[in-house]
């Protein structure tokens, strides 16, 4: 090992077993090398370096011992939209500037428990309402990546792009993401690394700000799949405090890696051929059906039928939903509040103080396809078209056991080209909604550059509750692909 | 179908959110251009079909009617942003 920063999550985690490093040498470098490069990445919003060294101390008492969790001693962040006791969370937002959570998220604290160190909150679109991570009251995140030739800035994709950023600069070894849309997935790919939506219910929503409650759920963002399902396993899990969690036992996900794709029916929607696809993306996607066939899969050409309605019938769920979960945000109980003469001018200026223009949209939008007279019209008819959409992959399932599709339709593009018309910005979710509006789970790995040099994903989508075939056929696309490329800004780097 | 200012406003009022004549137009014309482009699922033929709700993987369950949490005022007030003793305040709303 040539530097601290070459070290994955699972080799770290080997090489701090076997104490041929130490948990406070691992979190001191890391902490290093956000304060030397976070500046300009802004993929912190809050940072806990003096948390962080503690704990390290204390890991390495405890690894000294023989003892420590499965992740004991290994940095990761935190998306800001989980709930940390004690630590400022703000989902970034303004109208959560300074709130101070009395209680721990359940994913966050089960990693706590496991062993791994914060070293603090990671930036996002402002209540996770975003694709490119710009929409964060806290500054948009820089991807650590740069076209060749060209220092423009790219963005990381949304909305745990912060997570993105911070795992692919080499600032933490994993992190915490949420994905309601394809908020881990398109990230992940935007900036070269893998992350893994897992199955609805699957991990614990409680003490994670909602966005749209029957689509969001926690799911690990890290440099490659193993580091992934070690994050996973520890991540998921039944919890009585949440109602949509699901009791069902937790594999040992990294078993599953080298399983193989023998065998194997891959599945590739027809519908996800859509008009303009870029010639890179359609290469990369046809490379990934080579390497999988090659790996003994086989391929089935099928249809997800309603594949087009997805992103519109989206919309509608995720906005009527998160117009009714940011309704508690009033400035009376926590948050930050504007006075006004009466209560409901408190409201008014509280939340036109406090939400920033996205957010805003959304919940108008959201308001309106709930409000009477427009309610069958719009919200009824959205969830007819999800049980639509589900059925779509149920009946899929029936044929094969995994789905190979893009993850996004491009690579990261630059702040300043990010669409202006909202519905352009929302087609960067056309292939990772109908999963989510599913429930079923879906991953991403990075597969290779496009021109520019930027990373390209590919998603692959199983069956409910079975990541583990998901992890099986993505190591391979990963074993194939070998993708050791790294950003142009990296903690291994130095200036 | 049409969105015009009026119901913008409306919906501003009922989502207390309070915005400028000059904001209403402009989420006028961005929400119209939203809702013409969700007016595709008209195409989808829906009858018969059942709405859902939710995955349905969790199963409904119940727990003991007891108490297992509470009796933390001081944390359930650490972030008001007014008030007194153990009550949030706000403006006056009875006279």
């Amino acid at each position: 090992m040539s530097s601290l920063f070459d070290y994955t999550l699972a080799s770290a985690r080997d090489a701090l077993r076997a104490r041929k490093i130490s948990a406070v040498e691992l979190v001191d470098a890391h902490i290093e090398a956000i304060e030397r490069l976070d500046d300009g990445l802004n993929s912190f919003i809050t940072r806990t370096p003096e948390q962080a060294r503690l704990a390290a101390k204390e890991a390495d008492a405890a690894l000294a011992k023989g003892e420590g969790g499965p992740l004991c001693g290994l940095p990761i962040g935190l998306k800001d939209l989980f709930a940390t006791k004690d630590v400022r969370t703000t989902a970034a937002s303004k109208i959560l500037d300074n709130f101070i959570p009395p209680y721990e998220s359940t994913v966050t604290a089960n990693l706590k428990q496991d062993g791994a160190i914060s070293l603090g909150k990671l930036n996002l679109d402002e209540f996770a309402m975003g694709s490119t991570n710009l929409t964060s009251a806290f500054g948009g995140v820089v991807n650590p990546w740069q076209r060749r030739g060209s220092t423009a800035k790219l963005v990381p994709g949304g909305s745990s792009g912060g997570s993105a950023a911070a795992v692919a600069a080499g600032l933490v070894l994993g992190a915490t993401g949420t994905d309601t849309g394809g908020s881990i997935r398109q990230p992940a790919a935007f900036c070269g690394i893998a992350g893994v939506k897992p199955t609805y219910g699957r991990c614990s929503r409680f003490g994670t700000i909602a966005f749209a409650s029957s689509l969001d759920q926690a799911g690990p963002m890290a440099r490659n799949l193993q580091d992934c399902a070690i994050l996973l396993e520890s991540m998921a899990g039944f919890d009585p405090k949440d109602s949509t969690s699901v009791d069902k036992p937790v594999p040992h996900y990294e078993a599953a890696l080298g399983r193989g794709v023998k065998g194997l029916k891959v599945g590739i929607p027809k519908e996800y051929r859509i008009d303009g696809l870029p010639a890179e993306i359609a290469a990369v996607w046809d490379q990934g059906i080579a390497w999988l066939k090659e790996a003994g899969a086989e391929i089935v050409d099928m249809s997800l039928p309603h594949t087009q309605y997805g992103l519109p019938a989206y919309y509608i769920a995720a906005l009527a939903e998160a117009s009714s979960n940011l309704a508690r945000y009033d400035g009376v109980r926590f948050g930050e509040r504007v006075t006004g003469a009466s209560l409901d001018a408190l409201y008014e200026a509280t939340r036109a103080a406090g939400f920033g223009e996205e957010v805003k949209r959304r919940i108008l939008l959201g308001t309106y396809v709930l409000s009477s007279g427009y309610y069958d019209a719009y919200y009824l008819r959205a969830q007819k078209v999800r049980t639509l959409l589900q059925r779509d992959f149920l009946q899929a399932y029936e044929k094969v056991d995994v789905i190979l599709a893009p993850t996004a339709p491009s690579g990261a593009f630059a702040w300043d080209e990010k669409p202006t018309d909202p519905v352009q910005m929302y087609l960067n979710d056309v292939f990772t909604v109908p999963a989510s509006m599913a429930g079923v789970p879906a991953l991403s790995v990075p597969v290779g550059l496009d021109s520019h040099g930027v990373p390209l994903g590919l998603q692959l989508i199983g069956r409910f509750f079975d990541e583990e075939t998901l992890l099986a056929a993505g190591s391979v696309l990963e074993k194939a692909a070998s993708f050791t490329h790294r950003p142009t800004i990296h903690a291994g780097v130095s200036a | 179908m049409s969105l015009d200012v009026k119901t913008v406003a409306k919906m501003a009022r009922l989502a207390r959110i309070g915005l400028s004549e000059e904001e209403l137009q402009a989420h006028q014309k961005e929400m119209q251009g939203i809702i013409g482009w969700v007016d595709h699922l008209n195409e989808v033929d829906i009858t018969d079909v059942p709405p859902m709700v939710g995955t349905g993987l969790a199963q409904p369950r119940l727990r003991d009617d007891k108490v297992t949490d509470g009796n933390c005022p001081e944390a359930v007030l650490s972030n008001a942003p007014e008030r007194e003793g153990p009550f949030y305040t706000v403006p006056k709303v009875v006279e």
